[in-house]
């Protein structure tokens, strides 16, 4: 619950504001990695918005998460240019090292696996992301050694070509 | 000497932080014999990272690929030898370099601060004419005058539909209301299209003045950018570009001492594709599921918390500043009779220089594909090029002299869209294409209207079972009914869109579908449940495919031909995978 702590919404900008839901929303998962429902709960007493509204807009949107994210975030592009370059394969050859299927989060909580539409870098494809780090011009070979020395070194290294 | 590297996202990924780190730390060990200095995105994403040298004449010298290692050879040939390197140079105002192609034939008007100045840095920005532009309009007091030389330039809304922007501010500035919003649309969600993050990432100030001056000309006092979160440097660099406009007096209370207010928030978008149409864009704001409503009333009447509001594109506001210092008529020089100006095109998929182009109005695909970027990778054979996104579609071989303008692009079947081009050569497989861009949209459909939510979801089912070899009979036909039926049954753009993808394809590779309904073929081997493996005479017999077959449907000793069993193969096509020698496993 100490992250819990660290955010405390009533001295956020937002409040009092129109259209602060998905702000406030946006900076609870920031804190505490997903929404959980205390926090729906709160933003429901503090704001006076209904919880329906709330489930509403969260559930919506593709970037709120209603379960707990494993500690590096993998994102494997699938956009049209990273699927013609074999976004699936990348994905599979991820989805085999870490033996977790896309949207699930490993046993020891160090990777979740997500599929995003575009990350942008469309000429470096297939592109994948690991927290903030963008890894291009993939081989299955080679995104699996990316996945394996993060995994070694518990923590997400710099970004670069693997 | 002044050395730049290009620190956008794309350079970053290939990158461009650690040579940026190396430079730093070679300028500490040296002493300053030079000065350094990012930049935004060159545009060669292809050639990343990329480092310019600039003399203090003015002469540039542009090299590709520039990992640390390449540093040494840099400075001591050219910095101190005063020869370039030639193998390694991409393009130089003195007319060497391999890429002289690829610039050759751009006109840089959205483009034409990124990668020269900083992005962090509004000095770098007034120092090429920036926030002149406002400081003018704001002089002559003249907004009328102002939306009517817009109108006149003939420029039109780049984030796809293309309506005129001149009109949509004249709309919005005579329609009655106490506050009026200025959105800036930067939710550039479609998959292929990296424009508005270059522009955001590399010359964030320009759209800023954009707004500013389209505020000034409807008559706002507030504005929002509404980006995508996925875009982490385009949000840093805009929320920097927001404080020191403000600091500097170019937003915020009277500006240029006229009495003109102006102010802008950034609102980051939460991974809704719909929120790019200007409706759901307007309800995300307002907090609310981004879902799109009946207009009119257009937004230009009743928008952002009921008050009139002017959405414009990033590309279009970042044409803005460039109008009105050049004036009208230099921008509707360029161009064909309908579309003027430029558009800036990210070229990707199976293409030799991928990255962003911006070209004149009226040049064809042939000599974007071909000319500006390169031809085909491998030299392969160019089969389609799929514009517009999810609501685009595929334009073929056959029409590749088709000319960029709103009119021929709409006649094919595609649309402009935000720009986003992907070339596909003959490996691609277009029923797995349309698949692709069902299986998008039917996942960002917002479920309002039933066709868009249940018809785009039973047009994949259809696709998925051609793929997979498990067709039923008469699916062209139901494919193609349920494609107009959502075209013609949908509210906003992403349902009336949505079938594009699919309806070209039918138009232009029908044969490619009976192949995959009726035969059970996939011609371009794409779709791994239609193909069949077989073993030929050249098998070497080196075991490796035995080895890797999950199934054991492959048999045979070492140095003998193997046989494979169909009965039991599974398609997975991990023996043509392993396989080394070429022409051993033949697949059809």
């Amino acid at each position: 619950m100490e992250a819990h702590r660290q955010f405390d919404f009533r001295n956020q900008h937002y409040v009092g504001q129109e259209g602060r839901l998905i702000p406030l929303l946006q900076k609870a998962q920031e804190t505490d990695g997903y929404l959980t429902r205390d926090r729906i709960l709160e933003i429901h007493r503090e704001t006076g918005i209904p919880l329906s509204n709330i489930y509403g807009v969260a559930t919506f949107y593709a970037q709120f998460r209603m379960t707990p994210v494993g500690k590096n975030l993998i994102r494997v592009c699938h956009g049209t240019a990273c699927h013609v370059a074999g976004a699936k394969d990348i994905g599979e050859a991820i989805e085999e090292t870490l033996q977790i299927s896309n949207g699930g989060t490993t046993a020891d909580r160090l990777f979740t696996l997500e599929t995003v539409s575009c990350i942008g870098c469309c000429s470096l494809a297939p592109v994948i992301m690991i927290n903030n780090d963008t890894y291009g011009n993939l081989s299955e070979r080679q995104v699996k050694k990316v996945v394996k020395q993060v995994q070694a070194a518990g923590a997400a290294g710099k970004g670069g070509r693997a | 000497m002044k050395v730049l590297v290009g620190l956008g996202t794309c350079g970053i990924a290939a990158g461009a932080e650690r040579t940026y780190q190396a430079l730093v730390d070679r300028r500490a060990a040296n002493g300053s014999s030079f000065s350094l200095a990012k930049t935004g995105c060159i545009g060669m994403c292809y050639r990343e990272p990329i480092v310019e040298f600039r003399h203090p004449d003015g002469r540039r010298y542009q090299y590709g690929n520039v990992t640390p290692d390449k540093l040494d050879r840099l400075f001591s040939e050219h910095v101190e030898g005063g020869r370039p390197v030639g193998e390694w140079l991409l393009w130089s105002d003195d007319g060497t370099g391999s890429e002289q192609a690829y610039y050759a034939q751009q006109t840089r008007i959205v483009l034409r601060n990124c990668g020269i100045i900083d992005p962090e840095s509004i000095e770098d920005y007034l120092a090429v004419g920036g926030y002149q532009a406002l400081g003018q309009v704001l002089q002559q007091n003249k907004p009328d005058d102002l939306i009517a030389a817009i109108i006149q330039s003939g420029l039109r809304g780049r984030g796809g539909a293309g309506f005129s922007t001149g009109m949509k501010w004249r709309f919005t500035r005579m329609a009655k209301g106490d506050h009026k919003y200025v959105i800036c649309n930067a939710d550039e969600g479609d998959p292929g299209a990296f424009m508005d993050r270059s522009v955001l990432e590399s010359d964030p100030h320009s759209v800023l003045e954009g707004m500013a001056i389209a505020a000034f000309a409807i008559g706002a006092d507030a504005g929002y950018i509404y980006c995508r979160a996925e875009y982490p440097k385009a949000i840093e660099r805009l929320t920097r570009a927001m404080q020191q406009a403000e600091a500097a007096g170019w937003l915020g209370q009277d500006i240029g001492k006229r009495g003109f207010s102006f102010s802008i928030r950034l609102k980051e978008g939460a991974g809704a594709f719909v929120c790019g149409e200007e409706t759901a864009l307007i309800a995300s704001i307002e907090g609310k599921r981004g879902m799109p409503r009946v207009r009119p009333p257009f937004p230009a009447v009743k928008g952002l918390w009921g008050c009139p509001t002017c959405i414009n594109n990033v590309e279009t506001l970042a044409n803005i500043p460039w109008i009105v210092q050049k004036g009208a008529a230099a921008f509707a020089a360029l161009g064909t009779k309908g579309s003027k100006g430029t558009k800036v095109f990210a070229m990707a998929g199976k293409i030799q220089r991928g990255g962003l182009v911006e070209v004149p109005m009226g040049i064809s695909i042939r000599q974007i594909v071909f000319g500006v970027c390169g031809g085909i990778k491998e030299g392969r054979k160019l089969k389609a090029v799929q514009m517009g996104g999810p609501s685009g579609g595929c334009i073929p071989f056959e029409l590749q002299d088709t000319v960029i303008d709103y009119e021929s692009i709409t006649k094919t079947g595609a649309i402009m869209g935000s720009g986003g081009l992907v070339v596909m050569d003959d490996t691609t497989c277009m029923v797995d294409v349309a698949r692709f861009f069902l299986d998008f949209t039917q996942r960002e459909s917002c479920g309002k209207c039933t066709f868009c939510r249940v018809g785009t979801k039973r047009m994949l089912e259809i696709l998925t079972r051609a793929c997979e070899g498990k067709s039923r009979e008469g699916d062209i036909e139901r494919l193609e009914e349920l494609a107009v039926r959502v075209k013609n049954n949908s509210l906003c753009g992403l349902g009336q869109t949505a079938p594009n993808p699919v309806l070209t394809t039918l138009k232009y590779f029908r044969s490619e579908y009976e192949a995959h309904v009726n035969n059970r073929k996939c011609p371009a081997h794409k779709c791994g449940p239609l193909l069949t493996y077989s073993i030929t005479d050249a098998c070497a017999g080196c075991l490796l495919c035995i080895k890797a077959c999950s199934v054991g449907a492959i048999t045979g000793e070492r140095k003998r031909k193997h046989v494979l069993d169909p009965s039991k193969c599974n398609r997975c096509g991990q023996c043509y995978k392993v396989c080394n020698v070429s022409g051993a496993i033949s697949v059809d």
